[in-house]
């Protein structure tokens, strides 16, 4: 949720959120799309490692129909239709708006302030001088406008043929109440499940966190957030949430689809071999590595973290590089599962296969049509 | 003529405990102590008495005691004592009041009113005996992004490196020329930088030939404004060259080593005149602008061929963020900030105490232009002046910097006791003067002992606060903010520093 809001001075700055949560991904690397019920029975299974408090899905494949326009999905709090207005007057003025509807809801589900969801397939409609502006960027930037400059109205997602459904509640009520477990399919589902230690629950806070077809989910605390943020500040990226999930998918955003360096090496940007082992590589790592260290420092993710980021065709899992924060990952056939506990995946999967845990720093990368994340099985401890 | 001047301190002998051994005799240059054999007792001279305590320390029986006379005068807030007797120090001879080593003077020490921040429950605290704790730094210019290729699935760096030397811990010693200090000084900052993978700076005075084999690997040498010892080699031997443009603890003015001190070997390492004043004038005569400041830059990286980061060192003035930015655009790797706090050999006592700004104020601001105009990454930052503790070296570096220089707490490690007197040359602890009666008072082999006790130490302690923070590596620490809070700080202040309020 990028907002762009430049704080006089950093006294000012409010504190960021402490949150600790249990997350759950699967993915199927054939691209075969499946139900939402065992993302669903696998958090349900966790239910100690959230409060209540925060809960949502990340679902990739889920608009065939409308895979070639960006899905934009908003959320209007106080069920604010004044908001709604707005948004859809700025909507039809920089988009072509292709389809829109209510995101259908379940009645019978009461849930803490429910706003009003709405989702919106849309192409950009450049002005000309807009028309060299990647199309990515120009989301991003209309986005960016959208949750900074309107009340009450919030993009939860943005992505292509990808779809967030957060709220405050238990995950498995938010399921519910957007009947994910009926209407949806997809080939990735990630999960969060949100135990914030010092702040209430606001619909916008629920993980994931989106920028176009990226999604974060996210545990721990990250006590480098200070040198992260000011370093993403440097590169116009301002963190307006507070959560240490939102320096997570910045950097992400920075790294991967703005620098364009795959994950293999942003997990070694984020959790980074220790000095030690540096020097023992051969000279080509060692060279690499610490060149790595030296220029990313600022984005080393200090403190304890597990994190599942996903965008198309991939789903990553990283933790911390001295592992404060547990990561399982498991596998039967074309299924890969990423879970905060073992159990979790053996609830939904009882024939599991494989079972793993990847040490410190080390990323387990699931990627459509091969069997990368296997890489990681041979380093698990 | 009088003088009018009342002792500074009051020295006390017990009668009943002196043996006579005339130690406090021999090791006073200042001649406090003057025994007559034939009457079998002490005179004291206690006008010449500067407090250096070196009589005390070294008295076997334990029979000296000496402190300081303070309120002889009426006592008034507004005249001081000190004040009063600069007047008559100035009445009696016109001339310019000397003072060495740091401003004293009471004005806020930012560091004691900042604290830092530990773990509980949500994030776990790191034990550093158990875990590890990473405390290396590199110093010089990052490139803004990396390019990376791929052959075969293995990943190889595509981007060229600007230089960028490693420190094992982010201490650095400050500069200080052979000619301020003494040799053996020298030498021992050199030995204790070596053994602990961290850097001493040559200052201005040159780096003796036959140290550069061993010593120039660890050594940060220094282009001043009297050019004292440069020559290719000079700067091709040492890791990190350093252009001296200014001093916390006198900005704006230069230096001057008066000719008796300059012995042969000085004069040799510094490439002048045997017994000739070592003048450094104000401003480099070569530097009128950044754009001058510039060209410097560059030559020095042409003479090196580009394979050293090129530092600048600014006192801590009143702009210093803008003149810091100016300073990275023109080409420098690393910036070192020098606050009102930092020491000398020899400056005017007005400079002293009246010239700068605190180095923490400067810090902060220094680090937000940086950010701001995003070239942060482009320089390193290293903050001098007044670090006293680890505590101060940590907080400097959430603050902001990457590295800090140490240097009067150096002196201090071996033996100094901040008299004040360095310009006198008559340091009785052997490092600030070039008597040799003096000088072999020091060991090297046993002064850069102390010198790597206090690192180890201060290593110690950093690791322990940074694991007491949650996090293993220093680069986490650095610049955030998030970490520290005011304590008894105005308003005003606190926005400077960036930094919350402690409950806040």
């Amino acid at each position: 949720m990028l907002v762009q809001k430049y704080y006089q001075n950093e006294r000012f700055v409010p504190d960021k959120e402490m949150d600790a949560c249990g997350l759950f991904g699967v993915m199927h690397t054939g691209g075969v799309r499946f139900g939402g019920q065992m993302a669903i029975d696998a958090i349900k299974n966790m239910k100690v490692r959230g409060s209540g408090l925060g809960g949502g899905f990340a679902i990739y494949g889920l608009y065939p129909k409308y895979k070639d326009y960006y899905a934009l999905h908003i959320i209007y709090q106080n069920k604010n239709l004044a908001a709604k207005k707005v948004v859809e007057a700025f909507l039809k003025k920089h988009f072509y708006v292709i389809f829109d509807e209510e995101i259908p809801t379940n009645p019978d589900i009461r849930l803490f302030a429910p706003p009003l969801s709405w989702r919106y397939f849309v192409a950009p409609q450049k002005s000309s001088a807009e028309e060299d502006v990647p199309d990515d960027e120009y989301v991003i930037s209309k986005v960016m406008h959208l949750n900074s400059e309107i009340e009450d109205a919030y993009v939860f997602s943005s992505g292509k043929d990808v779809g967030v459904f957060k709220g405050v509640g238990f995950p498995e009520e938010i399921a519910d109440y957007f009947m994910l477990d009926k209407l949806y399919e997809g080939y990735i589902w990630t999960v969060h499940s949100r135990f914030p230690t010092n702040t209430p629950g606001w619909w916008g806070g629920a993980h994931p966190l989106s920028i176009l077809d990226w999604t974060v989910v996210h545990n721990g605390e990250i006590s480098s957030y200070g040198a992260n943020r000011r370093f993403l500040e440097m590169h116009n990226y301002y963190c307006t949430l507070h959560t240490d999930t939102e320096v997570l998918a910045y950097a992400v955003d920075l790294l991967m689809r703005r620098q364009g360096l795959p994950i293999e090496v942003v997990a070694k940007i984020f959790a980074p071999p220790m000095w030690d082992a540096i020097r023992h590589m051969n000279d080509n790592d060692k060279e690499l590595y610490t060149a790595l260290r030296m220029t990313y420092a600022p984005l080393l993710m200090n403190g304890p973290f597990t994190v599942i980021v996903a965008h198309h065709n991939e789903m990553i899992g990283l933790t911390d590089r001295i592992r404060l924060r547990p990561i399982t990952a498991g596998a039967k056939g074309e299924l890969v599962f990423l879970s905060s506990e073992e159990a979790a995946i053996h609830a939904v999967c009882p024939d599991l296969e494989l079972a793993w845990t990847p040490p410190g720093g080390e990323p387990v990368v699931v990627r459509l049509h091969t069997k990368d994340h296997l890489q990681s099985l041979n380093k698990s401890i | 003529m009088y003088d009018y001047l009342l002792p500074e301190f009051l020295v006390e002998r017990r009668e009943d405990s002196c043996i006579r051994c005339r130690v406090c005799e021999r090791q006073c240059a200042n001649n406090v102590h003057l025994y007559d054999t034939e009457l079998d007792r002490f005179f004291l001279s206690e006008k010449d008495c500067v407090g250096c305590q070196r009589c005390v320390e070294l008295c076997p029986t334990g029979a000296l005691y000496v402190h300081p006379r303070l309120a002889d005068y009426r006592p008034n807030s507004s005249w001081t004592r000190d004040k009063m007797q600069n007047l008559k120090k100035q009445a009696a001879t016109g001339g310019v009041v000397l003072t060495g080593s740091g401003n004293d003077k009471p004005y806020r020490v930012y560091w004691d009113h900042l604290l830092l921040n530990a773990s509980q429950v949500t994030n776990p605290s790191i034990d550093p005996l158990r875990e590890p704790m990473e405390m290396q730094t590199f110093l010089g210019r990052k490139p803004d992004t990396l390019k990376i290729e791929f052959s075969e699935g293995k990943a190889k760096l595509a981007s060229e490196m600007c230089p960028n030397v490693p420190v094992q811990i982010p201490l650095v010693f400050s500069a200080m020329s052979l000619g301020a200090i003494s040799y053996p000084a020298f030498k021992s900052l050199a030995m204790a930088a070596k053994e602990t993978g961290v850097l001493f700076n040559t200052g201005e005075g040159g780096l003796p030939v036959e140290m550069r084999d061993e010593y120039a690997d660890c050594a940060i040498v220094q282009c001043a404004s009297g050019r004292f010892g440069v020559d290719l080699d000079y700067l091709n031997s040492a890791r990190i060259i350093e252009i001296k443009i200014g001093q916390g603890a006198k900005p704006g003015i230069g230096g001057h080593l008066p000719g008796e001190k300059v012995s042969d070997y000085i004069a040799q390492t510094r490439m002048i005149p045997r017994g000739t004043d070592a003048l450094s004038p104000a401003p480099q005569h070569d530097i009128y602008s950044i754009e001058d400041l510039s060209m410097l830059i560059y030559a020095l990286k042409e003479a090196t061929n580009y394979t050293k980061p090129v530092s600048v060192k600014i006192a801590a003035v009143h702009n210093v963020a803008a003149i810091a930015s100016g300073i990275v655009r023109a080409g420098a790797d690393i910036v070192a900030i020098d606050g009102i706090r930092g020491g000398t050999g020899a400056a005017p006592l007005a400079t002293r105490d009246n010239v700068g700004i605190p180095l923490e104020l400067a810090l902060a601001s220094v680090d937000k232009r940086l950010r701001d105009e995003g070239i942060r990454n482009k320089c390193s930052v290293m903050a001098a002046g007044g670090i006293r503790s680890s505590a101060d070296a940590i907080k400097a570096i959430a603050l902001g910097a990457d590295g800090v220089y140490i240097g009067t707490a150096a002196l201090v490690a071996m033996g100094c006791t901040l008299c004040h007197k360095c310009y006198t040359g008559k340091c009785n602890w052997g490092i600030c003067t070039q008597n040799p009666y003096l000088t072999k008072r020091l060991n090297p082999e046993l002064t850069s002992q102390r010198l790597i006790n206090l690192l180890k130490g201060w290593s110690h302690e950093i690791q322990e606060m940074l694991g007491g923070l949650g996090v293993n590596a220093i680069e986490s620490l650095r610049g955030n903010h998030e970490h520290l809070r005011g304590v008894g700080l105005e308003e005003w202040e606190l926005n400077v520093l960036g930094v919350k309020g402690a409950g806040e």
